[in-house]
């Protein structure tokens, strides 16, 4: 049994358009202790997947297929059961720190919420233990700076405080959506060596979501790669790098220009992410794939294993054909 | 590549009065310094990049190059002439050839003019009597040069993707012909696929048309990509300068140097086993900036002197400018 695995899960969206398909037959597991990044262009569902794992999808979405937790389906169940394991077990993170705090309320008060709602433990030992974490998540004089409001912090002190709030209840599970994608380069790098540190020290496991290719070489474990509301490659992060054998990660990886390369021009992938309201019949990259052929542009590829390493991809063309 | 500069921006200032809340009315305003004695030349066809985390000031020194923001001191010579020193309409005839992109690519487009009014825009403000069939011949012209359909003159801004509309944004500056272009974070907007795409396109308008860019972005991967030379800025003061090759290969100032290791690398053999530089603590106030050098509050190798006594911009090898007492 696997800590986390999902089967099949698609999202859906009513609009007044019509049905919005986000989603569709995503799969994967997560082991305890390790870290997951979804990678992808926005619109590609990355965010989506985790909101429906987790519940929060917006009131006109709709989730099926399973989500399994610890071994109990967790997709589309009771609230209030939901809210149980939302509270111990499964904490998350956002890209706008400033707007996941309430701007009128002191941090303190925030954060003391959460330990005094879950754990009923006393408003004094949820501050004190509020100081604690932010202690951990190495903000200078915690215990002073807990009582103020969140605009007295910096973008990345806020970042800080959100982690430390998702940390109270220790929880297994930890999804960051975006964490640094506001912040400054050297922020971004105070903030994931902050949260690679925690996560060794608390052994949870994170799901980690992004379009840095950077950010997820340094602190992935295994890496899913999505276009179009559907998994294109899945595997261990370091042989998704070294060999990729989807034409949307190869597409990706030389289009993003790198420090320590002397590349003249940049290779693009053509085109633009599809408009899912109008997506194509078969693999949603088919627009923009220059290995595409008739099938691919019919059938939508299944996920399917490539050689030795665990590693997935779905496309129609031979893999012989694009390396 | 031709060797004459056409822009010399000499010890530019720009200082902002801002007043805290709680103030009197007749409380002296604070001064705040967003760009602080910044100098460099510019030549035809180079690219310079400006780097620095936000609140640098590389914004605001990108608008007071072209007045966009009042200076205080300084000079920008363009072509000879000092834009700060020129009265409206003289300023209008330069105005011309330097032209600005933005981040934002839609904020950018007024909503209510379809694309072809918007690109024709600053043909009809600076040449008011270009006749009508020349302008639209000139918008189709430019709008193939950027890589958009000319059947499409008649949409508006919202039926476009980010993507389109950065290059609508890239037709518009160079409909002028310009001799300059000022790109602020014109790719951070938008999606890795459709980066490169923009990027690839002003690094081919640059080789038609000789044109030289001022690119400004937080993303040093891409900045480094596209520049000839890069001014890295740290709460508005200069605090290295050199070719791009050079800053990333043998920096010299820790700052730059801790910016550089900052930046990830899409490889995770090279990334899990890099060594960090992490820079301590937060960026201080700009109303408020430390004394002598204003790094030296997070700096590795601070000593007493640099609280006393600023760091000259000196040429520490040829063509490689840095502004420390310790610098590499």
């Amino acid at each position: 049994m696997s800590f986390l695995e999902v089967s099949n899960l698609k999202v859906e969206f009513d609009t007044a358009d019509g049905v919005v398909s986000a989603v569709n037959n995503v799969n994967f597991s997560l082991d305890e202790g390790k870290v997951l990044a979804i990678v992808g262009e926005s619109g590609s569902g990355k965010s989506q997947t985790v909101f429906a794992m987790t519940g929060l999808l917006d009131h006109n979405g709709r989730a099926s297929g399973s989500v399994k937790f610890e071994g109990d389906e967790i997709l589309n169940i009771p609230n209030d059961v939901l809210n149980r394991i939302r509270a111990k077990k499964i904490a998350m993170i956002f890209q706008d720190p400033m707007t996941s705090l309430n701007p009128y309320v002191r941090v303190s008060e925030q954060m003391a919420e959460v330990l005094v709602h879950h754990k009923g433990i006393s408003k004094s030992d949820a501050i004190n233990q509020s100081i604690v974490m932010l202690d951990a998540v190495k903000i200078p004089e915690a215990k002073s700076r807990i009582k103020m409001y969140p605009h007295e912090f910096s973008g990345g002190m806020r970042q800080r405080v959100m982690i430390a709030m998702s940390l109270l209840c220790h929880p297994k599970l930890l999804i960051a959506d975006e964490p640094t994608t506001a912040l400054d380069v050297t922020v971004q790098a105070q903030i994931m060596h902050l949260m690679s540190e925690i996560q060794k020290e608390f052994g949870m496991s994170i799901i980690l979501i992004t379009h840095d290719l950077g950010v997820v070489a340094g602190n992935s474990d295994d890496m899913l790669v999505m276009y179009g509301g559907e998994v294109m490659e899945l595997g261990k992060t370091e042989h998704l790098y070294a060999n990729p054998t989807h034409p949307y990660t190869q597409g990706l990886m030389s289009a993003v220009p790198r420090l320590d390369d002397i590349n003249e021009k940049l290779i693009t992938i053509p085109g633009s992410p599809p408009n899912m309201m109008l997506k194509p019949i078969g693999c949603p990259f088919s627009p923009r794939c220059k290995f595409a052929n008739d099938k691919c542009l019919s059938n939508i590829p299944v996920l399917t294993k490539v050689g030795e390493n665990n590693q997935y991809r779905a496309c129609h063309v031979a893999i012989e054909s694009i390396l | 590549m031709s060797e004459h500069i056409i822009l010399q921006v000499k010890n530019l200032k720009v200082n902002f009065n801002v007043s805290s809340e709680g103030d009197m009315p007749w409380t002296k305003p604070k001064k705040l310094q967003a760009v602080n004695n910044v100098s460099f030349d510019l030549k035809a066809g180079e690219t310079l990049g400006i780097v620095g985390e936000s609140g640098c000031g590389k914004s605001t020194l990108a608008r007071a190059i072209v007045k966009m923001v009042p200076t205080d001191s300084g000079k920008v010579i363009w072509l000879g002439n000092d834009l700060l020193t020129l009265n409206k309409s003289d300023m209008r005839q330069h105005r011309k050839q330097i032209q600005m992109i933005f981040q934002d690519p839609l904020a950018s487009l007024n909503p209510r003019m379809n694309i072809g009014e918007i690109i024709a825009e600053p043909l009809r403000t600076h040449y008011p009597k270009t006749p009508e069939t020349d302008v639209k011949k000139r918008v189709k012209d430019v709008m193939n040069k950027v890589g958009l359909l000319d059947n499409l003159v008649n949409r508006y801004p919202h039926e476009f993707s980010g993507g389109q509309c950065q290059r609508i944004g890239i037709a518009r500056a160079i409909i002028l012909k310009p001799k300059l272009i000022i790109c602020d974070e014109p790719v951070s907007a938008l999606d890795v696929s459709i980066q490169a795409q923009v990027v690839n396109l002003l690094m081919d308008l640059q080789g038609e048309m000789e044109l030289a860019l001022i690119f400004i972005a937080h993303d040093l991967s891409i900045v480094k990509h596209i520049s000839t030379k890069i001014m890295v800025l740290y709460l508005g003061n200069m605090v290295e300068l050199a070719n791009s090759e050079d800053i990333y290969s043998n920096p010299r100032h820790p700052y730059t140097q801790a910016l550089i290791s900052a930046v990830p690398i899409p490889d995770p053999s090279i990334e899990k086993n890099k060594e960090l530089i992490l820079i301590q603590g937060d960026l201080p106030s700009p109303v408020d900036p430390p004394s002598g050098c204003v790094f030296r509050t997070r700096c590795q190798k601070a000593q007493d002197i640099c609280a006393e006594e600023k760091p000259e911009f000196i040429e520490a090898s040829s063509s490689h400018e840095v502004a420390c007492h310790f610098h590499d």
